[in-house]
């Protein structure tokens, strides 16, 4: 009997929990599906369904540049980012140098740092340095507030890799640049591939820099395109679009997550050594 | 196959921690050596040197008669068993054993037949397409094995290979690298801190101490003439007895009363200039019961009456634990042995003393019991050096 009571209750938390996290996501989406005429009905189904608001967004080159922008800006910067962020991790968990404490504690200062202060210095030096409007104008301050968030995912991943496993590969007759590529990076793989999704996850959503350090279309991405949207008249109310090109740019970070979820395997590592 | 030959190798770490210090060791071809000693005495690092994973600060190291002190650990064809086993855990077992030989760019088939062979050997065949992660203890640890032999190296490295297995495996597991090492033949070098494993596995076995060579010699060797009080006490379990004792016109004066020298223990004593105080020791087996004992075997030792505190029969023979009245051995080597056995505060008013007697001794708990000890084999040790003043080549 307890057991079942424990079952429904959890299962009540699990249903409300989802339901607070998804419903405004359905909600944009079902407004995506209406009509103009009735998006502000209220009804959470849409009664008569349309792909118009898909097709209007892929005709206009706003929302196409902006998702170019989007894709080029994240990618490079995730890239970036990771090979950086791996670097720094290795030499974290594995080295003694002088300066350690510092550099974990000036990256700890720099995730805590609240951007919205930086904006306004950052739009002038990006102005000064004609960097302003263009793709490395935001593709610097995302790897500077990725750094962080890479550096720490890392090199918790990286302490759980057994090290006496690169003596072993040594044992057997590898160079170090063979222990590595053979037996060391396959196990850092999925903490590479986890980081790469939270930096990438980051950088696509980011709004803050994206609206402050962009001027045109040379290098607007999504979320801040968004919200320039208008109908196809001035008129038009441009909440259907809107909501398209929301579910739109929301599809390949699902897409993303699925895609890498197979590498991100929990204890992979297990067996190597005693256990 | 290969001979190892280590020359006054000193280590000592960056921190200024001096590990290893003027180790001489030489390994014949082929042959199994143990090092053991205490937790933190150096044993890993020395086989960490041999195997090219530490730089040597001082000394040389020798493969067959060449210098091997700068060369990385790929090129010293020397292959090692970890004590966490250091399995690649996204390889297979068999991938896992083809590894080294892969390295070695290895034609397939032969890594095929190769990799086959040690697991039969090894008794792997059924598991070669397993992950580590799903094996047994025993089994990751011939699988560690495995991948040590089958690219047939000059020599074998063992840090502790066994210590992660429960008992019973152990002993099984002991068995298979003895017999595995007398089959391929290789030199091995092994460390432990198990004294049975050093006792039952070595050719020779190297006591360390502190990042010093204590002695070196065949486990027999060892247990009959210790070069000092610390070999004495760390080989053997259970342990030497010590007691203090003065030497005083050919007699000692010791807590289980007055022993005359046999004639050995006097030339002995006398050409090593034994000092007034010593400290004597005695194994286990070399009490017994005196009931059991006729007058003419008697008259070769002493007794001593005393309470035995506890009993432990073992069927095929008892031991028995008395407390002798009166000051207990002291010397820096003891407190060492006591600290690293954990029984420091165990020894509270009066030594304590462990025998062997035979199983058909009387002596039962709580009553007073005769004990003879044969007084020849008395060993007498230095106080001030540790030094075992009945030593003899
Ligand atoms: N990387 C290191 N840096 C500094 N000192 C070290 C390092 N590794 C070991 N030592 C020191 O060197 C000494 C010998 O260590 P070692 O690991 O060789 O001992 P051991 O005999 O293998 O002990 P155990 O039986 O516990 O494995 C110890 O005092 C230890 O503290
Ligand atoms: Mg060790």
């Amino acid at each position: 009997m307890a057991a079942i009571g424990a079952k429904t209750r959890w299962a009540l938390i699990d249903i409300v929990v989802v339901v607070y996290a998804l419903v405004p996501v359905l909600w944009i989406v079902s407004l995506s599906f209406k009509t103009k005429e009735t998006l502000t009905d209220g009804n959470f189904v849409p009664r008569s369904w349309t792909l118009q608001n898909y097709v209007d967004i892929f005709n206009t080159t706003v929302f196409l540049r902006a998702l170019v922008n989007s894709i080029g800006i994240a990618l490079i910067a995730t890239a970036i980012a990771v090979v950086l962020g791996t670097m720094a991790a290795y030499a974290i968990a594995r080295l003694d140098f002088p300066g350690k404490q510092a550099l974990v504690g000036v990256s700890l200062l720099i995730a805590m740092f609240p951007q919205v202060s930086l904006v306004s210095p950052l739009f002038e030096m990006e102005r000064g340095l004609g960097l302003f409007d263009t793709w490395p104008g935001l593709i610097l301050p995302y790897i500077t507030f990725a750094l962080p968030l890479a550096i720490y995912t890392l090199s918790a991943f990286f302490r759980e890799i057994p090290w006496e496993l690169e003596k072993a590969a040594k044992m057997d007759g590898a160079t170090p640049a063979q222990a590595f590529r053979r037996v060391i990076a396959p196990l850092a793989a999925p903490g590479v591939f986890t980081t790469a999704i939270l930096v990438f996850i980051f950088c696509w959503n980011d709004f803050l820099f994206a609206i402050s350090l962009t001027s045109t279309e040379a290098s607007r991405t999504v979320p801040a395109a968004l919200s320039f949207f208008t109908g196809s008249s001035q008129f038009e109310d441009p909440t259907g679009t809107i909501s398209a090109a929301a579910v739109v740019i929301t599809v390949p970070i699902i897409l993303f997550v699925l895609f890498f979820q197979r590498r991100i395997v929990a204890g992979l590592t297990s067996g190597a050594v005693k256990g | 196959m290969a001979e190892i030959v280590l020359d006054k190798v000193t280590k000592r770490y960056p921190d200024g921690a001096l590990a290893v210090s003027d180790v001489d060791i030489q390994i014949a071809d082929g042959e199994f050596i143990i090092l053991v000693g205490p937790s933190g005495c150096g044993k890993s690092t020395t086989l960490n040197m041999i195997a090219g994973l530490e730089d040597i600060s001082a000394g040389e190291l020798r493969i067959d008669g060449e210098r091997v002190n700068e060369r990385a650990p790929k090129d010293r064809d020397i292959a090692m068993v970890f004590q966490s086993y250091a399995l690649y855990p996204h390889m297979s077992v068999r991938e896992n054993m083809a590894f080294p030989l892969r390295l070695a760019k290895v034609d397939k088939a032969t890594v095929t037949r190769k990799v086959e062979e040690a697991a039969r050997i090894l008794d792997l065949t059924q598991h070669l397409d397993r992950k580590p992660g799903n094996l047994s203890g025993g089994q990751r640890q011939r699988v560690a094995m495995g991948r040590a032999i089958v690219r047939n190296p000059k020599a074998f490295l063992m840090d502790e290979p066994l210590s992660n297995l429960d008992a019973k495996l152990r002993v099984q597991m002991r068995t298979s690298v003895s017999k595995l090492q007398k089959r391929l033949g290789t030199t091995t070098v092994y460390v432990t801190h198990d004294q049975t494993e050093a006792m039952t596995l070595g050719d020779r076995v190297v006591v360390m101490r502190g990042g010093h060579v204590q002695q070196i010699g065949s486990p027999q060797f060892l247990y009959e003439q210790p070069a000092n009080l610390f070999v004495a006490g760390f080989i053997g379990s259970p342990s030497m007895n010590f007691l203090p004792a003065t030497l005083e016109n050919s007699e000692l004066h010791t807590p289980l009363g007055a022993i005359p020298l046999t004639d050995r223990v006097r030339r002995l004593a006398e050409a090593a200039n034994a000092p007034r105080e010593v400290i004597i020791g005695l194994r286990p087996e070399h009490f017994e019961d005196a009931t059991l004992l006729d007058d003419n075997e008697k008259s070769r030792g002493g007794t001593f009456n005393a309470t035995v505190d506890v009993l432990e029969s073992m069927g095929s023979d008892k031991f028995a634990y008395f407390t002798v009245e009166g000051e207990t051995a002291t010397s820096a080597e003891l407190d060492e042995l006591a600290a690293d056995a954990g029984s420091a505060d165990l020894t509270d008013g009066g030594a304590q003393i462990i025998t062997r007697l035979s199983a058909a001794s009387q002596a039962t708990e709580g009553a007073e019991t005769t004990i003879w000890f044969d007084a020849d084999k008395l060993q007498m040790f230095d106080p001030s050096d540790g030094r075992n003043l009945t030593y003899t080549e």
